[in-house]
């Protein structure tokens, strides 16, 4: 589903992705984690080219991201993608959130739409706020909107950027019980999460970066039973101590 | 001591309220004209192809580097010809108005451009990386996400700088049209009133921006109250 072959991507000298490799497959849920700045935010979104990169492909679907010939709008409307910061368009009903680019991009009438985007609002058990505004919402709440209004565009599969690392504490499981169960319907997803409970719950495969590079990519029971890597298991003594 | 004498004034309303409607029609159609290139020219300073940005960027620095009052005169002893010449109008056709108009929408657009260039740099970038996620092209999400958002938060200040426009339409004067300012000059002239009537010219500008800008001003308390919400 997702091909990531080598690679690299640098800001003027500073290099943010060094030789990245990795695969999705379909139906797997891949976790990517690692310390800030460590680059998985910046791969996660070369991965829909909202990021641009230097060298290496990524082939999404067997297309490939980095292509000038690549209809990238195309393509990104049917990859879907959760942010850290909501990003709802705060000017808009949750209800025109959830309809604006089914019908502006995928050119479903009204009435389709609108009621694809008021199931799937039923689904993240939102329904009853449809008239509001996001800035009406909770984090918690927005952040479950923008899973619904990804998902009405029908996408091949989903990336998530940090969706909880935003939340007040007690919002972030209302946030990962719809993505867990996102998860056990056969979604391919690829999350960058500290959220090490989502990942032995779900995820087939943890991916450890660090300083740019994947360090590790490993099967979720043994990245957390022996991490073969020094660094990530330093990693893991510090946020699983808690 | 002088003598005030106000008995002028009742009898010169009409001729004011002529005057005052040529005020207002350079302020709308400068406004609106002006919002309308001044989008344009935001967008093209802020878009990624050189050319466009330098010339937008060049565009607003020489207006804004030049008084109003000379690119008026410019386009009063230019423009009427150019328009004569190219629509082959009678020499004695009014175009002052029409150039007056032109002027003020060009050079206020340099104003309003760099308005709305904060206007689209105050979205957040998350919101464009947003829509671009959800397919939209650049065009889709400009129109359908940032402006909508952009214009929301500089409403106010358009509104003020439409204040300040109106204000500045006084200087029309220049090119003797009959705009509010002028025809009270040449009333106060012709009754040898000139204190007077510039006085309640003053007066009057005084009132209406005062209760523009109180309005603005209440306006952008709402806003505020509404974003905080």
């Amino acid at each position: 589903m997702i091909s990531i072959d080598k690679v690299s991507k640098h800001y003027g000298s500073f290099q943010v992705l060094t030789d990245c490799t990795t695969q999705v497959r379909k139906g797997e849920v891949i976790v990517v984690c690692g310390p800030s700045g460590s680059g998985k935010s910046t791969l996660i979104k070369c991965v829909n080219g909202l990021e641009p990169f230097q060298s290496g492909t990524i082939t999404v679907d067997g297309i490939s991201v980095g292509d000038p010939k690549t209809n990238l709008s195309r393509l990104r409307s049917r990859v879907g993608m959760v942010f850290q910061h909501f990003e709802l368009f705060p000017h808009m009903s949750i209800t025109d959130n959830l309809t604006i680019a089914q019908v502006k991009v995928l050119g479903r009438s009204k009435e389709e739409a609108t009621d694809k985007g008021l199931r799937l609002l039923d689904r993240v058990g939102l329904k009853a706020h449809a008239h509001k505004f996001p800035g009406q919402l909770s984090g918690g709440q927005q952040q479950r909107v923008a899973i619904a209004r990804a998902l009405a565009m029908d996408p091949i599969c989903m990336l998530f950027d940090e969706p909880t690392s935003a939340l007040d504490p007690e919002m972030i499981n209302e946030v990962l019980d719809v993505m867990v169960e996102l998860a056990q319907e056969g979604m391919t997803m690829m999350c960058v999460t500290h959220e090490m409970g989502f990942a032995r719950k779900v995820a087939s495969r943890v991916i450890f970066m660090d300083q740019g590079r994947i360090v590790e990519d490993n099967a979720t029971d043994a990245f957390f039973g022996a991490p073969r890597s020094e660094r990530a298991r330093q990693f893991l003594a510090k946020i699983l101590s808690h | 001591m002088y003598e005030f004498d106000w008995s002028s004034i009742p009898g010169a309303l009409p001729f004011l309220w002529e005057g005052m409607k040529v005020s207002l029609e350079i302020t709308l159609t400068a406004v609106i004209f002006g919002i309308a290139w001044g989008t344009a020219l935001a967008m093209m300073r802020l878009s990624p192809l050189k050319p466009l940005s330098w010339f937008a960027a060049g565009y607003v620095n020489l207006f804004r580097a030049i008084p109003l009052v000379m690119v008026l005169l410019w386009f009063f002893l230019i423009v009427p010809q150019l328009l004569r010449s190219v629509f082959a109008l009678d020499p004695n056709t009014d175009v002052r108005l029409t150039s007056a108009m032109i002027g003020f929408a060009l050079f206020e657009s340099a104003y309003y451009s760099e308005i709305i260039r904060a206007g689209i740099q105050s979205v957040p970038a998350g919101q464009v990386a947003a829509a671009s996620a959800l397919g939209m092209t650049y065009a889709q999400s400009m129109r359908l996400v940032v402006l909508p958002q952009a214009f929301r938060n500089m409403v106010p200040l358009l509104l003020t700088q439409a204040i300040v426009l109106f204000q500045d339409t006084s200087l029309v004067y220049v090119s003797a049209l009959a705009d509010f300012f002028g025809t009270a000059y040449k009333v106060g002239d012709r009754d040898g009133r000139l204190v007077e009537l510039l006085l309640f010219a003053g007066a009057v500008y005084f009132v209406l921006c005062l209760a523009a800008s109180q309005l603005v001003r209440r306006y952008q308390k709402k806003l505020n109250a509404h974003v905080a919400h």
